[in-house]
Parts: C-alpha cells; sequence; structure tokens
C-alpha cells in the first residue's frame, strides 16, 4: 500500500492504540494535520506545546498508556522542551511529534528551523530525525517500543516537511522494531536474590522504601502481597504514593524533605531498607553521609544505572518489579515485627499533636484544611493532579489516595504549570473519573491559557487555586533561611473568578473552612468545568520540613503546641 | 583510576554526539575518545578511556547501554588488552642533523613517512608513554607539529562477549571467553 508519509504516521499512531493527541498546527506540520482528518484520532488543540506535553503526560500516567503530543518546527518544538524534561525525570512514556523544515533546508537556518533533536538529546530517552517517508513506519513503532519498555521515557521524533509529502510502500510487519531496541530484559542473578531473602528473613526493623517503579511495573499488587505476607511496614515517595492504599495499616506514608516524621525517623533507624523502584533522591535521603545509618540496603529497580548511584547498597538487583516481588513471595514469611511496629507508633504519637488538623477552626483558612476537606468531599476517589510548590506536599500529606495512578505530580524536574495540562490529560485518558488539578497562584499562571482547552473540548476538570499571595514554598525558604526577606516572592493575581468567567468557567471563592466542603460538593455537582479560589492563609509553613543537605531526622517540626503562623507573629 | 571502555554502536548519524552527551551531562572525566569503523557494517567502534573507580565505571557501561544505538559495552580495563595511539610527528631536520634523527626514530621502531628539506614526518604507534619519549628526545632537534589519536584498544586472543558482570546489580552474566594469549 502506498501512502504518504503523513498517512503512515497516522497509520502506525493508530495500530500503536493511539485515540487522543495533545498539539499545535503550524507550516512543517500541515501535511501531517491534513492527513490526520482521515484516521479515528480526537485531537485536543491546545494554547501552548508545553502543555501537549504535559497532558500527555498526564494522559500516560493517569493510564499507563503512550502519550502523544504533536507540534511544527522551531518554537513549536522548543516549547516542548520543558514538557519531555519532566516526563524524562518522573519516567513517563509519551511520544513527541514535530515537524521539521524539508531536509533539503536543514542546516540553513530556514524560517522556522531549530535542531531539535540536538536540544532534545539530554532529556529524550531517545529522538529521531526523519527524513524520507520509507523511514517513518519503523521509526514510529520503534519509537513506542522505546517509550515503554524498561524504565519508560519521552521519545520525540522530528519528520521533516518532505518526509510527510512524499509517498512510500507502507508494510506494518516489515517495520517491525528489533526487541533489541527495548534494551534487555532484565534477569536477576540468583545470588542476589537468595542474599535479599536472607536480609529481609533476619531484619528485626526493616523499612520498604516504595517509588513510582511499582507503578510502572504494574507491581502494585505483588507490593501489597509482599507487605501482607511479611508485615514490613512501607514508606513512598512522592511518587509512590498510591502504590499501595493510604489506608492500608502498614503505610506509614511520606518520606523525604516534607515527609512524614515518624518515617524518616524510621528509616534513620531501621537495620533493613528495601528500596522498590525508587531512586534515592537527594529530595528523600537529605544528606547522604548520615542516611538511615544502621540499614542493610536491598535495591530493585530496572534501570541499572540507578543501582548505587547515590547510596551504596549490599544487594543491588536490576529487575522487573513485579517479577523480582513475586519471587520473593514463597521464601518469605510473617516476620516478627512488634516492637519496631510499636517504635514507630510511638513516633506517630508525637506527629499526632503537632498535626494542623488539630486545629479548631478559627477562622483562618489553612491550605491543609482545604486539601484534607476536599478529600473528604471526593470521597478519596478523585485523581488529583498538583502543581509545584507547598499546595504539592499538602497534596501529599493530606489527600490520601488508595488507588495507583490517582496522584499525579511533576516529582523529578518540579515543573511549576504542569497541573493544569496534565490535569486535561488525565481527564482525557480517564474520562469517568472525578479529575482536580490543585495549583498554587504562582504555577496557575504559568499554563492558564489551557482554560480555553478545557472549553473548547468540553472537559470536567475541576480546579483548586491554593491562592497565598506568595510563591509559597520559595517565601517559607526565604523565612527558614534567608531571615524572612521576600525577595520576589509576594504575587499578585488577577481575579481569578472573574478569570474563570471569561473563560466561560464556572467558579467561587471560598475564604473560610465551614464554605470548602459547600464549594466543591457544588463544583462536583456542576455539569462542567468548575474552579475555586481558595484564599488560604498568607504565611502558612509546610512541617516537617529537613533542610536540604540536613540529616533526614533533623527535621524542622511544626511549632507545637500549634500556634502561630507568619502572620500571627506579626 | 584510568578506565577503558569498547563500545561499539549502531553506525548511525549523531551516535558519536550521544555518546559524548551522555558523558558530559553526567560529569564524566574523559581521557580520550575515538571513533571508527568496526569490521562489521554498520557498526562503530567507540574507545573510551576515562577517569572512573570501578563503582563508578559499571555505571557508566549501565548508562552507555541506556542509549539505544549501544549495541555492545566492553569494560577492557581488568582484561589482557592491547593498547595503541598513533602519532605524527613533524620535526626540524636539516641535512646534517637528519641521519641523527633516523636513527632515534629506528630505536623507537618509528617510520619516518615525509622527507623534506628541512624536516621530517614521523610516524609512530604505541603505548602513549612511547610516544611521549620520542617525543622528549626529539625536542631538542625542534619538534614544528604533532597529530595524536586518541586510544585504541583491543582485547587479546579469541572474540569477547559483553561483559556486563560488570553492571551494578547486574544481570547474569556471560563469563568473558578471553582466550589466554601472549604478548609479542
Amino acid at each position: 500500500m502506498r501512502l504518504t508519509g503523513a498517512e503512515i504516521l497516522w497509520n502506525c499512531l493508530v495500530r500503536e492504540g493511539v485515540t487522543d493527541v495533545f498539539g499545535y498546527p503550524g507550516g512543517a506540520i500541515l501535511p501531517a494535520y491534513d492527513a490526520m482528518l482521515k484516521y479515528p484520532i480526537r485531537h485536543v488543540l491546545v494554547r501552548h506545546e508545553q502543555g501537549a506535553t504535559h497532558m500527555a503526560d498526564g494522559y500516560a500516567r493517569a493510564s499507563g498508556k503512550v502519550g502523544v503530543a504533536v507540534a511544527t518546527s522551531g518554537p513549536g518544538a522548543t516549547n516542548m522542551v520543558t514538557g519531555i524534561a519532566t516526563a524524562m525525570l518522573d519516567s513517563s512514556p509519551i511520544v513527541c511529534i514535530t515537524g521539521q523544515v524539508g531536509s533539503r533546508l536543514i542546516g540553513s537556518d530556514a524560517f522556522q528551523e531549530t535542531d531539535i533533536t540536538g536540544i532534545t538529546l539530554p532529556v529524550t530517552k531517545h529522538n529521531y530525525l526523519v527524513t524520507r517517508a520509507d523511514e517513518v513506519a519503523e521509526t514510529v513503532r520503534e519509537a513506542f517500543l522505546v517509550a515503554q519498555s524498561g524504565r519508560p521515557g519521552p521519545v520525540l521524533i522530528d519528520i521533516t516537511k518532505d518526509a510527510q509529502q512524499s509517498s512510500a510502500e507502507f508494510d506494518w510487519d516489515a517495520a517491525a522494531p528489533s526487541p533489541a531496541s527495548g534494551g534487555r530484559h532484565p534477569h536477576p542473578r540468583e545470588a542476589d536474590m537468595r542474599q535479599a531473602i536472607e536480609l529481609i528473613r533476619s531484619a528485626r526493623r526493616p523499612l520498604v522504601l516504595a517509588g513510582h517503579g511499582l507503578m510502572l511495573a504494574n507491581a502494585t499488587e505483588a507490593l501489597r502481597n509482599f507487605v501482607d505476607a511479611t508485615g514490613v511496614p512501607v514508606a513512598v515517595t512522592l511518587l509512590g504514593i498510591g502504590c499501595l492504599p493510604a489506608s492500608h495499616p502498614l503505610n506509614l506514608g511520606m518520606m523525604g524533605m516534607h515527609g512524614e516524621a515518624w518515617v524518616n525517623t524510621a528509616i534513620q533507624e531501621a537495620d533493613l531498607l528495601i528500596a522498590l523502584g525508587m531512586r534515592f533522591d537527594d529530595r528523600v535521603t537529605g544528606n547522604l553521609k548520615n542516611y538511615a545509618p544502621n540499614a542493610r540496603k536491598i535495591h530493585v529497580d530496572i534501570d541499572p544505572a540507578e543501582i548505587g548511584k547515590n547510596v551504596p547498597v549490599d544487594v543491588g538487583i536490576t529487575a522487573d518489579l513485579r517479577e523480582a516481588i513475586e519471587a520473593w513471595l514463597p521464601a518469605i514469611e510473617r516476620l516478627d515485627l512488634g516492637d519496631w511496629l510499636g517504635r514507630i507508633d510511638a513516633l506517630k504519637g508525637d506527629s499526632a499533636v503537632r498535626d494542623i488538623q488539630k486545629l479548631p477552626d478559627d477562622g483562618h483558612l489553612y491550605a491543609a484544611h482545604v486539601i484534607n476537606d476536599l478529600w473528604r468531599a471526593t470521597n478519596g476517589q478523585a485523581v488529583v493532579v498538583t502543581d509545584v510548590g507547598q499546595h504539592q506536599m499538602w497534596e501529599a500529606q493530606y489527600y490520601h489516595h488508595d488507588q495507583p495512578r490517582t496522584l499525579i505530580t511533576s516529582g523529578g524536574l518540579g515543573t511549576m504549570g504542569f497541573a493544569l495540562p496534565a490535569a486535561i490529560g488525565a481527564k482525557m485518558a480517564r474520562p469517568d473519573a472525578e479529575v482536580w488539578a490543585i495549583a498554587g497562584d504562582g504555577g496557575f499562571q504559568m499554563t492558564l491559557c489551557e482554560l480555553a482547552t478545557i472549553q473548547q473540548e468540553r472537559l470536567k476538570v475541576n480546579i483548586a487555586i491554593i491562592n497565598n499571595g506568595y510563591l509559597g514554598m520559595v517565601r517559607q525558604w526565604q523565612e527558614f533561611f534567608y531571615e524572612r526577606r521576600y525577595a520576589a516572592t509576594p504575587l499578585l493575581s488577577p481575579d481569578f473568578v472573574k478569570l474563570a468567567d471569561a473563560y466561560g468557567i464556572q467558579a467561587q471563592r471560598v475564604t473560610a473552612r465551614r464554605d470548602v466542603v459547600p464549594a466543591v460538593e457544588a463544583a462536583r455537582a456542576h455539569n462542567g468545568a468548575t474552579l475555586l479560589d481558595f484564599r488560604v492563609e498568607q504565611e502558612d509553613s509546610v512541617y516537617p520540613m529537613v533542610p536540604a543537605g540536613a540529616d533526614l531526622h533533623k527535621m524542622i517540626r511544626r511549632p507545637s503546641p500549634l500556634a502561630e503562623t507568619g502572620a500571627d507573629r506579626s | 583510576m584510568s578506565i577503558t571502555f569498547v563500545v561499539e554502536v549502531a553506525d548511525k548519524p549523531g551516535v558519536l554526539n550521544r555518546v559524548s552527551s551522555l558523558v558530559r551531562r553526567r560529569g564524566y572525566n574523559i581521557e580520550s575518545l575515538t571513533v571508527g569503523h568496526a569490521g562489521t557494517p554498520g557498526v562503530s567502534r567507540i574507545t573510551l578511556v576515562m577517569e572512573a573507580n570501578p563503582d563508578a565505571a559499571a555505571r557508566i557501561e549501565a548508562n552507555l547501554y541506556k542509549l539505544v544505538h549501544v549495541q555492545r559495552v566492553i569494560n577492557v580495563s581488568d582484561l589482557p588488552t592491547v593498547y595503541r595511539h598513533l602519532a605524527l610527528i613533524k620535526v626540524a631536520a636539516s641535512a646534517e642533523s637528519r641521519s641523527q634523527v633516523m636513527q632515534l626514530v629506528d630505536v623507537f621502531r618509528a617510520r619516518v613517512v615525509d622527507v623534506a628539506p628541512d624536516s621530517l614526518i614521523i610516524e609512530i604507534t604505541g603505548a602513549d608513554e612511547k610516544i611521549d619519549g620520542l617525543l622528549e628526545i626529539l625536542r631538542p632537534f625542534g619538534v614544528l607539529e604533532v597529530a595524536k589519536t586518541g586510544c585504541l584498544a583491543m582485547v587479546r586472543g579469541a572474540s569477547v562477549r559483553p561483559a556486563s558482570s560488570a553492571t551494578p546489580g547486574g544481570s547474569s552474566a556471560d563469563p568473558v571467553d578471553a582466550a589466554v594469549s601472549f604478548s609479542v
């Protein structure tokens, strides 16, 4: 069958199972857009190409499928870079397709020419420049294999205009990628597996550190079986939230810079850490020199380059997590951990009295209350997509996720502006799910143009702005570490209710705690998107906090008895 | 310590850029990188010498394998390996000093590949130290120009399968079947 390169592109995408793409047309990608009309593809017109990549990312994280973003050459392509880097750091499988100037013009500084394969080389898992129609099929097929295999990641395909326009024989089967392109399937060494089991069996104070990899490997059920069989408690990373139900009695909660105090202390006191699909990022370890000094360490990850990268380990296992955990199950049994679990419970007691939830309604609206009320009002069932900053940490602390893939957040890159577009992608992937975007007043303004996308596509994505008039997390650092010199963190914002109205989106301002639940319920009941502008305490801080580079157990704690925020003190 | 990798990659545009970009962004310290065709069509062979401890070397190897175009990585540092550099040295040589220079060239088993009225071009292969030794000896005559390749490395004896045992937490590895051979 003879088709144009553009037709081959869509033909391959449809065969790869793609039904939705996020994009923005332009000169160099016009042939592809023209051909798209002949294929069963829903195209979401974004307002900025960064949004397209975050949408593809949110789509991938919510569904486990590959997300696809499309843009033209030059500025269209460069606008994608932040979204691609976001997907790279969080191992999210997306395929970005960019138009390129005609192959004869490459290197001539032609109109809207940019070397996007060069630019994205360090932030893609792999990328391609396609200059001929007969290369399109094999490239697309290999790109989908690479994006999903092993440790997933973003792949970019740059296709010249003439490759889209000219014709070639299309043979799907002949274009099958070599399995080697997906990397080698790891087979753990038996000796390592045996040693891991021995360490687990003999541990007295073991702790599982559970990360995003468990979800990427569809290993959440295996994890649960392991935890139920052994009784080993679990600490989760930010991206690991949801891999074990928050309501599971052995799920201790989040670790790290803003992790629960008892979790961080437990890590420091543990005699065995079983790290599964996490990468000992500096935000979870604190000072590496004094990190978990008493613990032997088992590290299981699909990516061998992660083993021993930050933390030296006693047993490193490169494996598919589900296969590895399932291989352990027959050899392990319930451990006697009464003392250890008792110790952790005692640690919790101290934190409970410092919990902001204990604070009675004194007229102040605290972000933590908003998040917790949102959790209650949505029965904990929503897919929540956050931006980056204080509200992100409060979400992680106070929205208790029982399902995998229901917290979608930019962890590794920490990309402000992620929430709104990624929530659109999540809603497209899971149209029946209740989707909430939570963003600060800063991050929301980075990509708020996508409000128009929500309306054009008639999507019901609810938006909660945690509005404190500051770039809150930066302000918190200034309060703690820069003697409250608030350089460039006070933030003027438009009237978000009026703004939403201009986009035709229902909106409401909330300033008191008693109004939170009714507002959330009204948003849920409304047959369309709703924006809620929560005017929260301006100078509240996220506790506990491990200062960057400090020992993990040396946390700044919420003042107890619960008292003041910055506003109270002044 | 100095670690040498032989990296076989698909002969695709930009593949050298991918390897060097990886090395740069991970902050590894490169001593030498050479690239050329391998014996197999469609395959290029990179010899990469870098400063790293064995732990880091294993991670570098794992990172190299993450590049789609990388087919095989062999850390030859602990294997019986022949290392060679090639240098061209242009040295000032008048009619009077020429024979003296040529004698030294003989001692180093180097070759004269060009003779001009007032200079010679000498070709020398060998370990880096040998080349430096010749340069030192020639310096009094006036070294006018030096061009050196990076290091080339090849394991002695029968062909080697990928040394994936070096991968941290690695997959079960094929034993490296480097046959014992003798230096000649």
